[in-house]
């Protein structure tokens, strides 16, 4: 459905809803700007800010942080908005951020069945697959075949813990530490950690692995 | 509402097909219509949860066979035109043809962008004490409002366990519907997976939503 779909129409130029939606977008924007709503560049500043500012590379920052420091670690896990707050160079991230820790027992996976809430701060903006139906409609009832679908196979007895983002609470997993990384720097270890690894759709890449 | 938007536990949508090195947008258009979003909703003309309700009460066959930003288009264009800032008319021409309806914070220029960068605060205080405690046990309401809410099919009518507090939040039921903040307690309730999909269901498995204190019953 929705995923299919998508890659369809932005490699199809020449006519049909691609064409339609454009026009109609760009309509929509000439009546807010004639209107005196909105300016254009400022438009283009929040797209720049997007593009720019946020990403999985804050959220990696935070992993490989709490890797290395076990008093951060705590304290992120206790309440993550305060900890990633005392974090100077990680973008505000609100007040409601919720870490989960992955452990030998237990596997997290976080997913938006009503619509497509994610830590945007933290992760940048979501991945088509997690705001499209496939993921929304499964991972709360078959997230063993969800994981299939991303390669990652769990131990037959790990407790798989789904968390719905179904209010302005905002969850980021918190995977566990690859082995063979004993010494390495927090800039080191950030580098295996990513996007998927803290949705819980994947685990940070071990080291040594091509990047 | 009862929508194709509530997706948890429905069948047939095949696999997640994880798109390698996808980037950030797949056409300009979904960029503007993005910042159109959230500029529109930084000056004053919609709250984040009106934004999603009229996402939701999109007919099904449009939501079903639209990309992500399309619905973010389609349900921008038609709340800007019941909202009084646009008419349709205004649409059809592609230009503004009557005086603009006065935005609460005023136009969204330049010295606006880094409000919307900083996430929006969603916790009130507390009109009462909260009703449940941790490790409680509770029941998703068997409730079906024609509007607005953000308690999903696949739990009402089962028992959980509320495991953590969040303290009082906006109430998106009400604010919504433009009826307020009304602030509610929230609580991370987590069910057993085989209590929500049976006996066949994963026993590895466990979900939480979080749930508003008016979706809950004591068990």
């Amino acid at each position: 459905m929705s995923h299919d779909h998508d890659h369809h129409h932005h490699h199809d130029h020449d006519h049909s809803e691609l064409s339609e939606t454009e026009l109609r977008v760009r309509a929509l924007e000439t009546i807010l700007t004639e209107k005196g709503y909105v300016e254009p560049a400022a438009l283009d500043a929040i797209i720049q800010a997007y593009e720019t500012r946020i990403g999985p590379h804050n959220g990696a920052r935070v992993v490989a942080k709490a890797w290395t420091d076990p008093a951060f670690k705590t304290a992120l896990l206790e309440d993550g908005s305060k900890a990633i707050g005392t974090l100077g160079h990680v973008s505000r991230v609100g007040d409601h951020l919720v870490v989960v820790e992955n452990t030998p027992q237990r596997h997290n996976m976080v997913v938006c069945t009503l619509c497509s809430c994610y830590p945007w701060e933290m992760l940048g903006l979501p991945p088509v697959w997690y705001k499209a139906a496939p993921y929304r409609s499964r991972a709360v009832k078959d997230p063993r075949g969800v994981l299939a679908d991303f390669g990652v196979t769990l131990p037959k007895d790990i407790e798989i813990r789904v968390w719905d983002s179904t209010a302005e609470t905002r969850f980021l997993v918190l995977p566990m530490r690859p082995r063979g990384t004993e010494g390495w720097s927090e800039e080191q270890l950030a580098e295996l950690v990513t996007r998927d690894s803290m949705i819980g759709t994947g685990f940070p890449k071990a080291p040594g692995a091509p990047s | 509402m009862n929508g194709v938007h509530d997706m948890g536990g429905m069948d047939g949508f095949g696999k997640v097909k994880p798109e390698p090195n996808e980037p950030m947008f797949h056409a300009d258009w979904e960029s503007r219509v993005l910042a159109m979003v959230r500029a529109m909703g930084a000056a004053g003309a919609f709250n984040i949860d009106t934004s999603r309700f009229y996402r939701e009460t999109l007919p099904p066959h449009v939501y079903l066979s639209s990309s992500y930003y399309k619905k973010w288009f389609l349900g921008l264009e038609e709340m800007l035109i019941e909202k009084g800032y646009l008419t349709r008319e205004e649409v059809a021409a592609g230009h503004a043809m009557q005086a603009p309806k006065a935005l609460k914070h005023g136009k969204f220029d330049l010295a606006n962008v880094e409000r919307v960068m900083v996430r929006g605060k969603f916790a009130r205080p507390a009109p009462a004490p909260a009703k449940f405690k941790i490790g409680d046990r509770v029941r998703a309401k068997n409730i079906h409002p024609a509007t607005h809410t953000r308690l999903p099919r696949y739990v009402r009518g089962h028992v959980g366990v509320v495991e953590l507090n969040h303290g009082c939040h906006v109430f998106p039921d009400s604010a919504a519907m433009e009826l307020g903040e009304n602030p509610q307690w929230l609580y991370t309730v987590v069910f057993e997976g085989r209590d929500l999909w049976g006996e066949d269901g994963d026993p590895t498995l466990k979900v939480s939503i979080d749930a508003f204190e008016p979706y809950l019953d004591p068990a």
